[in-house]
């Protein structure tokens, strides 16, 4: 057992001890189970069949596709896959659930034994990693807007998103704090994105987590554990956060006065609301406790070859932990720079390193990556790949920064310029007049600017540098094109030699 | 001679060459149905004026000389647990009252295909749970052979149906011997193929690893000619095989040489009636003189049979009946007239108890509740998983017997048609009717029924042979040398 983190004012100290399942629904065309689509946002009950709708006679096909993108983040996330799985049935009865069974995996998963690295932007917590204990493949159920006040007759239920594919995702309890979970489901988010086998999207539900959060409290007779919490409706990473906090705190509070332990009652289930901040106990789910699984005799159990797994590790490409440390190692780039290019997703980094490779500068491109071709993308709520400018014409720009044609302030002006009229950086600096001042004459400009402002040289030499500025307005005012920060470099150097 | 006494090889044959019209085949049957209908009660549901409007439509086209499917014309009877679209499918069940399916199953979808006349809806017991379709909601059906005695079951409509004369061909399931057993018990012929020969893509599940859907008709050439239409993989169901369909049609006429017969010994204890075990020792005699060899072989686990089938098939059936909770379709029960002794049930758990409470019957109840305590957390390895070793067990047993003979021969049942309501108290007694019939389902090899005699009280008795999986063939040509050789499929019931 970790040792405990946390020492509450004059209380006994604990460690947090926190497991997520993470439920992923994957980005195919088709249902598992039968051949409708998932497009999300549609009209109830419209992208139903016979299957889904849980019909008497209806059959289950499993959609291979499914398995495979399964396959593929199993083995990102460092899983094995074994050769044989099979499916098996969950049985609860709820109105969402058509056939009063979830097709699930019990005992044999088609994943298991993974992991996943996390780590800390602002040193929160040191460098670590979470062991995944299994990924599973399962259908979603519907959605049911059930009343209780109302009474049953007024129960909706929509039954598009039954059988939608659901991977299943579940850690081992190693996190030890809600930054560490908050840290994890981030890195599981991103390695998801990169995949591109799900839209990760937690308002749309296509990324649910659930925390299985309890204590682990020193006392003078031995460590304890408080009962295990399972939080369940958190729709964002700050809820995740927020709710592993609060459950933290409520549990520490409680066991305080009730001294209960693991094992004095059973699992307990809590929803968090988003507006209190709060989480609150949620009906228990009837009989809940008892799924009577056993296997689904409908589906034949699935066979994996090597061939099969080797062919689908080839497909997985790059992910963002590699990706980390070839901008960090390779490029040079600031620990910030990279994972705000990282975090950005595949298609941000492909460009920075198109970027990069124009130029032959990861500095130059990495700035401008994370400040102005970022700021255009929130500003227009663009993705990268709707972005106007291709990364060879961001290059041309960037190069006359490099060769000194441009100062970084007039670079911005051009960049503004091409993103709005599509043109190339040569063409907007010619139509704006913008051209290089050669040295000699911008020594001579400044030598007259020195020569003709005695006050402001005397201002200058009696200690107030900056009223140097007063020299670089000028100069601004008589040639555009120069560079302010070469004006004052040199202007200063003349005042020194006086 | 009746048109409807023919078979439906010799009728097809008949409407091919104009010899026959649809309509009139139609007709004749309709009219049977008309005056005898009342007294033997196999429909639940008829479909008269659709039935003549599409033998209409067949004689229309072949006239104008169209391509016509292999049943054109022939009028099906379809048991009451296969989807038929806009049809009313109630598998004899309350708690599917008012279930009309928007899709077909596999084997309706072919039937139509092939050009069948679809005639109406057969009754069994509900959800295929039962021996002698006594646990129909709906109607009790008459055995023609003799109206106080059952027809057996589950596919006991199908099987009345075809003793009748109401149709030439009719669909059953079988899960544990519901083809076979109302088959022998009213002395036609009813073949359960191998499991995943015909797809199950359509038919309302009761034990998905056992539930197979087959052929049950006057003769054997008739069987060979509907479950040729009927066989061969289905994308919409996984668990149906991809292998080849054999020419049961074309093959079924040509007799087996050096043929080798398996008898259980185990077969011929107490519980047979004297007259079964005669008429079927009679058949082995029968099938000696035709050449055949007879090799007495052991099937050590088959006493476990029932015992097996009786947790698997209700634990399938315990989740797959899940589904029906008056949420979605079916009856639902009004929550506000609905039993509220229970404070403390919601108004969604007294909806499904009250709806599933008032739509089920007692049988289907037992069954649904067995199965929830063997899987229940405990119980699933002293029962379900067991169960799943002594069906290997079983199928072992099967796979060694087939490699020393072609077939196995034995009763259907232990004892003929009873009278109505005699089992009806004592589950365990009924139970019993599946004693040499479940192996196969457990083993998932093929079998049929054919008639093979008459008791004193004139009931019919069936002979049982089972073959190694998708060997149709050779059971179909089997059997076919033995009716060749005998005249027990020719007796009608007079009634
Ligand atoms: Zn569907």
């Amino acid at each position: 057992m970790s040792s405990p983190e946390t020492q509450p004012m004059g209380g006994t100290p604990y460690a947090v001890v926190v497991g997520l399942e993470v439920h992923v629904q994957l980005k195919t065309n088709t249902k598992l189970f039968c051949r409708c689509p998932t497009t999300f946002g549609q009209p109830p009950n419209t992208q139903t069949c016979p299957v889904c709708l849980g019909l008497p006679g209806s059959l289950p096909v499993m959609n291979r596709h499914a398995f495979e993108l399964s396959m593929k983040t199993a083995l990102a996330l460092n899983c094995t896959i074994p050769y044989f799985t099979k499916w098996d049935r969950k049985n609860y009865f709820y109105p969402d659930l058509p056939k009063g069974y979830q097709t699930s995996q019990f005992d044999l998963p088609m994943s298991e034994h993974g992991h996943l690295n996390i780590f800390s932007e602002n040193d929160e917590f040191a460098d670590k990693q979470i062991r995944i204990l299994r990924a599973h493949l399962e259908e979603d159920a519907g959605k049911s807007m059930h009343d209780e006040a109302a009474g049953v007759a007024d129960s909706r239920i929509d039954l598009n998103r039954t059988g939608t594919p659901l991977l299943e995702i579940v850690s081992e309890p190693d996190m030890r704090s809600a930054a560490e979970a908050k840290a994890y489901l981030q890195e599981l988010r991103l390695i998801l994105l990169y995949l591109g086998v799900s839209d990760c999207n937690m308002q749309e539900g296509s990324l649910r987590c659930d925390a299985n959060v309890n204590l682990h409290i020193d006392t003078p007779a031995g460590t304890i554990a408080t009962p295990i919490v399972e939080i369940k409706n958190m729709n964002s990473f700050r809820a995740v956060q927020r709710g592993i906090e609060f459950e933290v705190g409520r549990q520490y509070t409680l066991w305080q006065k009730d001294k209960q332990v693991l094992g004095d009652m059973p699992k307990q289930t809590r929803g968090w609301d988003e507006g209190a901040q709060v989480t609150r106990a949620q009906r228990e789910k009837e009989e809940s406790s008892d799924y009577r699984y056993f296997p689904c005799p409908d589906l034949v159990p699935v066979v994996v070859t090597d061939e099969e797994i080797q062919a689908m590790q080839q497909q997985i490409g790059t992910l963002p932990a590699s990706l980390r440390k070839q901008l960090l190692d390779d490029h040079q780039l600031t620990a910030h720079t990279s994972a705000v290019i990282v975090n950005q997703g595949l298609g941000f980094a492909d460009y920075f390193l198109a970027l990069a490779t124009a130029i032959d500068d990861s500095r130059l491109a990495g700035n401008w990556m994370q400040g102005e071709v970022l700021r255009i993308l929130n500003e227009q709520e663009q993705t990268i790949q709707q972005f106007k400018l291709s990364a060879a014409e961001l290059g041309e720009l960037l190069k006359f920064i490099q060769s000194g044609d441009l100062d970084n302030s007039k670079a911005k002006d051009v960049f503004a310029v091409m993103i709005e009229s599509g043109q190339s950086a040569a063409d907007v600096m010619a139509e704006l007049g913008i051209e290089k001042v050669d040295s000699s004459q911008l020594e001579e400009l400044c030598q007259r600017l020195v020569d003709n402002n005695p006050k402001i040289v005397a201002d200058v030499q009696s200690g107030n540098p900056k009223a140097v500025g007063a020299l670089i307005g000028q100069a601004r005012k008589e040639n555009s094109n120069v560079d302010p920060g070469q004006v004052r470099q040199i202007c200063l150097a003349l005042i020194e030699k006086l | 001679m009746s048109i409807i006494s023919k078979s439906a090889t010799q009728q097809r044959e008949m409407l091919r060459t104009g010899e026959l019209t649809s309509v009139e085949l139609t007709t004749a049957y309709l009219e049977q149905i008309k005056s005898r209908e009342s007294a033997v009660k196999a429909f639940v549901h008829l479909d008269e004026q659709q039935a003549l409007d599409a033998a209409q439509q067949i004689d229309t086209r072949r006239a104008a000389g169209e391509p016509l499917g292999d049943l054109a014309g022939i009028p099906v009877a379809v048991k009451d647990n296969l989807c038929s679209e806009g049809v009313p499918t109630t598998c004899a069940s309350k708690i599917l009252s008012g279930f009309i399916p928007p899709y077909d199953a596999t084997v309706v979808a072919k039937l139509k295909t092939a050009d069948a006349i679809l005639i109406g809806r057969t009754n069994m017991d509900e959800f295929a749970m039962g021996s002698s379709t006594e646990n129909s909601s709906i109607q009790v059906t008459s055995n023609p052979w003799n109206l106080q005695c059952i027809p057996g079951g589950s596919s006991g409509g199908s099987a009345a149906c075809i003793a009748a004369g109401f149709a030439p061909l009719a669909l059953g399931s079988d899960t544990g011997g519901s083809i076979r057993q109302p088959a022998a018990l009213c002395g036609i012929v009813g073949l359960k193929p191998s499991y995943g020969r015909v797809s199950r893509y359509g038919l309302v599940a009761f034990a998905s690893s056992l539930d197979q859907i087959g052929p049950m008709t006057g003769n054997v050439e008739d069987a060979a000619l509907l479950l040729q239409v009927l066989a061969g993989h289905d994308s919409h169901d996984s668990t149906s095989a991809d292998v080849t369909v054999d020419g049961y049609v074309e093959n079924v006429t040509q007799p087996l040489s050096g043929l080798t017969l398996g008898v259980v010994d185990e077969h011929y204890g107490d519980g047979l009636e004297a007259e079964i075990k005669s008429s079927v020792e009679e058949a082995i005699r029968v099938y000696e003189s035709l050449g055949a060899t007879i090799k007495h072989i052991e099937m050590p686990h088959a006493s476990y049979g029932i015992a097996t089938y009786y947790i698997i098939a209700p634990c399938e059936a315990s989740s797959n009946l899940a589904r029906f909770d008056g949420a979605h379709y079916g009856h639902r029960a009004d929550p506000s007239t609905s039993d509220q002794t229970s404070t403390s049930e919601d108004a969604l758990t007294r909806m499904y108890r009250s709806s599933r409470a008032a739509g089920f019957g007692d049988e289907v109840k037992r069954r649904i509740m067995l199965g929830t305590y063997a899987l229940s957390e405990g119980y699933y390895d002293a029962f379900y998983l067991k169960a799943l070793k002594v069906r290997r067990l079983i199928r072992q047993d099967y796979d060694n017997a087939f490699k020393d003979v072609d077939l196995l021969i034995g009763p259907v049942t232990a004892c003929s048609a009873f009278k109505q309501g005699e089992k009806t108290a004592d589950p365990m007694a009924m139970y019993m009717e599946d004693l040499f019939t479940v192996t196969a389902n457990l083993a998932g090899v093929a079998g049929i029924s054919i008639p093979c005699g008459l008791t004193d009280a004139g009931l019919p008795i069936g002979v049982q042979l089972q073959s190694a999986p998708f060997q149709e063939d050779k059971l179909l040509r089997a059997a076919y040398m033995f009716q060749h050789a005998t005249d027990w499929h020719q007796r009608r019931p007079e009634f």
